[in-house]
């Protein structure tokens, strides 16, 4: 809490998924090389489920996989999914916290909660994806994104297997990026390199 | 730009509640207590949190409203069941050496987790060798969980986590159901001190066996998680136990040496022998 931030030189992705969220994900994180910039995660998922998202990732992926701890320090080469039941969010210093409070749009973890504190710690060097999903969070989250200098990317609708979260990120976010899921792994590696 | 102003309106609110009320809200997590301030900004029909301030200074009846917002407060009875098993499998046999026990629950909001412990305890022999220590700074939540009253549509998931925890008699059997609420046997409060007592600012009171925090430090920075983890170390005995909430950890703690890993996935750590 000294000022600084946002803080310069390091760069994070934020991803939202709902409703078909694991299969397009399937298609995203197994492509980004191990070195590659901080991945944070929220995916919709039944609460009072022990998480195996982040175990089934981590055998797919050259990156690091793990459920995010609270206070852990947000390290390049490491995708951090939000726990069930647990709003993950990101501090000024780029560590995560993680708050019991109550559900955004029924939902903890809430994308639009994720993106929101990411924006504020990362501002310009932020890049956020909006996936499938059957619901309206992650647009308010894309807007704050972008609105603090970000990049908007969102999953093209036609083709995803739930569209109503891509299209309400679209209608808020118009001049976000609209990619097939396939190309989306490739616009986020030719950037890294 | 604008958020930070805010930032700057949310450190002098809670420099002006501290100055004003003496709770210290000023080392909580940031992200987290600028988004419910902002929640309390609309509720109270403020346009800034600067006029939130403006009103808190001046009617102390909006601070206690305010502290809802502020604390969180969500519970169940035996929440994350593989916890309290592994307290019944694991540490119920070393506490059951002690002759007298003091268990602290630390951040005990609306007392789930003290009954939940009152009735392991119970279950396990050890209730009337124990005195166990409730605390919290919400003053509206000590009450709750004295009163020990809860909605009776919460009922089927409590039994279900109690049964999950390896729970050794009905759930039901500690509880009458009336009118929409189960209201918990005051038998099991005979051991319960139930007390205001902050992190933040109060010391240790009492040497304790066990402590159980769980997801109250998520709220705090890493400088007020250390000075709550050194209260917990100060008062437990050598070879005493923590457990903290599934995802919180000792890892980014200066206190991590003081501590063993227990149980590492049900976040249990037993303290090292002082020298």
């Amino acid at each position: 809490m000294d000022g600084r931030y946002p803080l310069k030189g390091s760069r994070a992705v934020v991803i939202g998924a709902s409703a078909g969220g694991l299969q397009a994900l399937s298609a995203i994180l197994p492509h980004l090389p191990e070195d590659y910039d901080p991945v944070l995660v929220c995916i919709h998922l039944p609460p009072h489920k022990n998480s195996v998202v982040a175990e089934l990732f981590a055998d797919k992926c050259r990156m690091s996989v793990v459920e995010a701890d609270d206070k852990a320090p947000i390290e390049a080469g490491t995708i951090y999914f939000a726990p069930p039941d647990y709003h993950l969010l990101v501090e000024q210093d780029h560590s995560l916290s993680l708050s019991n409070e109550a559900p955004v749009y029924f939902s903890r973890p809430s994308i639009d909660v994720l993106f929101e504190t990411a924006a504020e710690a990362y501002g310009e060097d932020l890049t956020g994806i909006v996936l499938s999903g059957a619901n309206e969070d992650g647009a308010a989250g894309l807007r704050a994104v972008i609105d603090a200098g970000g990049r908007g990317l969102i999953q093209m609708p036609k083709g995803a297997y739930a569209r109503l979260m891509p299209e309400s990120a679209i209608a808020a976010c118009p001049e976000a990026r609209v990619l097939p899921l396939e190309q989306i792994a490739a616009e986020l590696t030719g950037d890294a390199s | 730009m604008h958020n930070k102003i805010e930032d700057i309106e949310v450190r002098l609110l809670l420099e002006a509640i501290h100055l004003k009320y003496h709770y210290d809200f000023r080392g909580y997590a940031m992200a987290s207590i600028k988004r419910r301030l902002i929640q309390a900004r609309d509720r109270f029909g403020c346009r800034t949190i600067s006029m939130l301030q403006d009103l808190v200074l001046h009617d102390e009846s909006i601070l206690m409203e305010l502290m809802g917002y502020l604390t969180v407060q969500v519970s169940e009875l035996f929440r994350d069941p593989a916890y309290f098993k592994a307290i019944r499998e694991t540490v119920v046999p070393h506490l059951k050496t002690y002759p007298s026990l003091k268990v602290w629950i630390a951040g005990c909001s609306t007392g789930e987790e003290v009954y939940s412990f009152a009735i392991l305890f119970r279950e396990e022999g050890l209730e009337d060798r124990t005195i166990f220590y409730a605390t919290d700074i919400n003053q509206d939540s000590l009450r709750k969980a004295e009163a020990g009253v809860y909605g009776l549509d919460r009922m089927r998931l409590f039994t279900e986590n109690h049964r999950l925890s390896g729970g050794k008699s009905s759930l039901s059997d500690y509880y009458t159901a009336a009118y929409g609420a189960a209201t918990f046997d005051k038998s099991l409060r005979k051991r319960i001190v139930f007390s205001d007592h902050s992190l933040v600012t109060d010391a240790v009171f009492a040497e304790t066996q066990l402590v159980s925090c769980r997801n109250v430090l998520i709220y705090f920075n890493k400088d007020l998680q250390n000075r709550a983890i050194g209260l917990f170390r100060d008062s437990l005995s050598n070879r005493g136990f923590l457990g903290l909430g599934a995802k919180e950890t000792l890892r980014f703690s200066s206190h991590v040496d003081g501590f063993a890993e227990f149980a590492r996935d049900e976040r249990l750590y037993q303290k090292r022998e002082e020298a």
